[in-house]
């Protein structure tokens, strides 16, 4: 019984200490931020209603998260980051696919998919705008073309990395082209097509905030309106509070794709990396 | 056996690779017959073309000039179980068993008693690199008996499993092999597995492959590894095999 019970405390310990080693590097980091940013606000570097206290900005979140307007705009951004995201998704994989899967098409377009991955695409907006006008539309054709290419490639790096003796033991089996690609050649280039997911997540999130501020649509709010207003109104604790929701949010979605690609390696016993 | 049919035959193959001219033979005038319930092995310096002559054998394939004859349902095992990494040792048989056509219904039942055969009943939820080589290996070979082929080709399916496995296997795949009535085409390139495990031990030579001598083991079963017959067996042949490459040689220069 005794024995059972030291067990079972060591196990609460030893949890707590995992959680505290995996923990405290992370605050000690969010300390030192925010030590230096108050260093160099008492420093009187900048007026102080050009650089706020950490104070003063935690405040304005705090007041911030407190409103519904707050609430409307994160749901306006992220309904577009989702929905942005989820075409890009389909779109992306169809497109690598097809690209994976016939030759003259990947040398027709393969360089091209390469190419768009690394045009930032905020140029695309004054075309985007000039054709769809200052609307939804304009924004999520940005998104989607800041995270397809990265989705695309994503799905073409996976396939051409599948095992050549996966598919000769597809071959074997007697699997056919369909069986093939579903059974095999898909959940082999898994991997890295979520590399690829994870890598279209930041392009979509880069691109739907430069979105926000340049396609500003009357009486929806968002978060990248509440910069604009926030900086115009020169409302710089709110300024800085939205962008560490920004922050936050990209960081929150990073981890549920990085924990969904750890779960994929580890039941594949591949190494995890962090 | 000599009377039983003939199951898998080449005549004549050849085999080459890259452009024509500049082409490396890989095979070259090989004959080979093999008949149902024989345990052939086939032994040889790396470069003989041996997994080449099995890729012709399991028509992956197709020789360059000659005929290979196939006479029934032929699976592959590879040095590496190539298990699907994501899916359990369950599901990976399954997966021969859906494409070789059993219906869903029977699935379960079939996969457990392959998985009784090879001994990994309480292993069958587990995932390829939960699994010991060895396990692997078992996996890999229900997965082939899951095809319902009565022609197993075996690429040194045991080379990369350290020795008290790899004996251990050479029982159970002897056993099974007799009891699932196979016929099997063992390449190896260690004499003395082929002469433990082969009812005919086949040698051949390299650059170009083909075949420079076979003989028939008579000896009993079963066999020990380590036993004088078997490494008496062994070191003759390996003699051959280097006399016979050296008659090649001899007519290179």
């Amino acid at each position: 019984m005794s024995e059972t019970v030291i067990a079972a405390t060591r196990t609460a310990g030893a949890r707590l200490a995992a959680a505290w080693s995996w923990g405290w590097p992370k605050l000690f980091a969010i300390a030192l931020v925010i030590g230096a940013w108050e260093a160099l606000f008492l420093s009187g570097w900048r007026p102080s209603y050009v650089l706020p206290s950490p104070g003063d900005t935690f405040g304005a979140l705090y007041q911030m998260v407190g409103t519904e307007r707050f609430w409307l705009a994160v749901k306006t951004t992220m309904t577009r980051a989702g929905t942005g995201f989820i075409l890009a998704l389909v779109l992306g994989s169809i497109v690598g696919i097809a690209v994976a899967r016939v030759k003259p098409l990947r040398l027709a377009v393969g360089n091209v998919i390469t190419g768009l991955q690394v045009m930032p695409s905020i140029a695309w907006f004054p075309l985007a705008i000039l054709v769809f006008g200052l609307n939804e539309q304009a924004i999520l054709f940005v998104v989607v073309l800041g995270a397809g290419p990265s989705i695309a490639n994503g799905v073409i790096a996976g396939i051409d990395h599948v095992p050549p003796a996966f598919t000769r033991l597809g071959r074997v089996l007697g699997a056919g082209p369909i069986a093939l690609y579903r059974d095999i050649v898909l959940p082999a280039a898994l991997p890295t097509y979520v590399a690829g997911l994870v890598q279209g997540w930041s392009f979509a999130w880069r691109s739907l905030m430069a979105g926000e501020l340049l396609v500003i649509i009357a009486e929806t709010p968002s978060l990248g309106t509440t910069l604009d207003f926030a900086r115009q109104m020169s409302k710089v604790p709110e300024l800085i509070a939205t962008m560490i929701v920004i922050l936050i949010i990209g960081m929150i979605v990073d981890g549920v794709f990085g924990s969904i690609s750890r779960r994929i390696r580890r039941n594949r016993g591949l190494a995890i990396d962090d | 056996m000599a009377n039983a049919e003939i199951i898998l035959r080449a005549d004549s193959v050849t085999k080459s690779f890259g452009p024509e001219g500049a082409a490396t033979v890989a095979l070259s005038g090989v004959d080979m017959t093999i008949r149902a319930g024989e345990f052939v092995t086939i032994v040889g310096a790396s470069g003989c073309g041996k997994s080449t002559l099995l890729n012709l054998f399991a028509g992956l394939d197709k020789p360059t000039s000659g005929t290979i004859t196939v006479n029934g349902k032929v699976a592959l095992m590879f040095q590496e179980a190539t298990l699907l990494p994501w899916l359990s040792a369950r599901k990976n048989i399954e997966l021969a068993l859906a494409y070789a056509g059993v219906p869903r219904a029977d699935r379960e039942t079939r996969v457990n008693e392959l998985l009784a055969i090879v001994r990994l009943g309480e292993w069958a939820d587990k995932r390829p690199h939960e699994l010991s080589g060895g396990m692997r290996q078992r996996v890999a070979l229900a997965r082939c008996l899951a095809q319902g082929a009565r022609i197993v080709l075996m690429d040194e399916p045991l080379g990369a499993l350290d020795a008290m496995t790899r004996d251990h296997l050479h029982d159970e795949i002897e056993s099974i092999v007799r009891d699932q009535n196979l016929t099997v085409v063992f390449v190896t390139h260690n004499m003395r597995e082929a002469v433990r495990l082969g009812d005919r031990v086949i040698l051949m030579g390299s650059r170009p492959g083909r075949v420079v001598h076979e003989q028939s083991v008579p000896l009993a079963r079963p066999r020990e590894m380590d036993s004088n017959d078997i490494a008496t067996r062994a070191a003759d042949l390996t003699n051959r095999l280097k006399a016979g490459q050296a008659v090649l040689q001899g007519a290179d220069s």
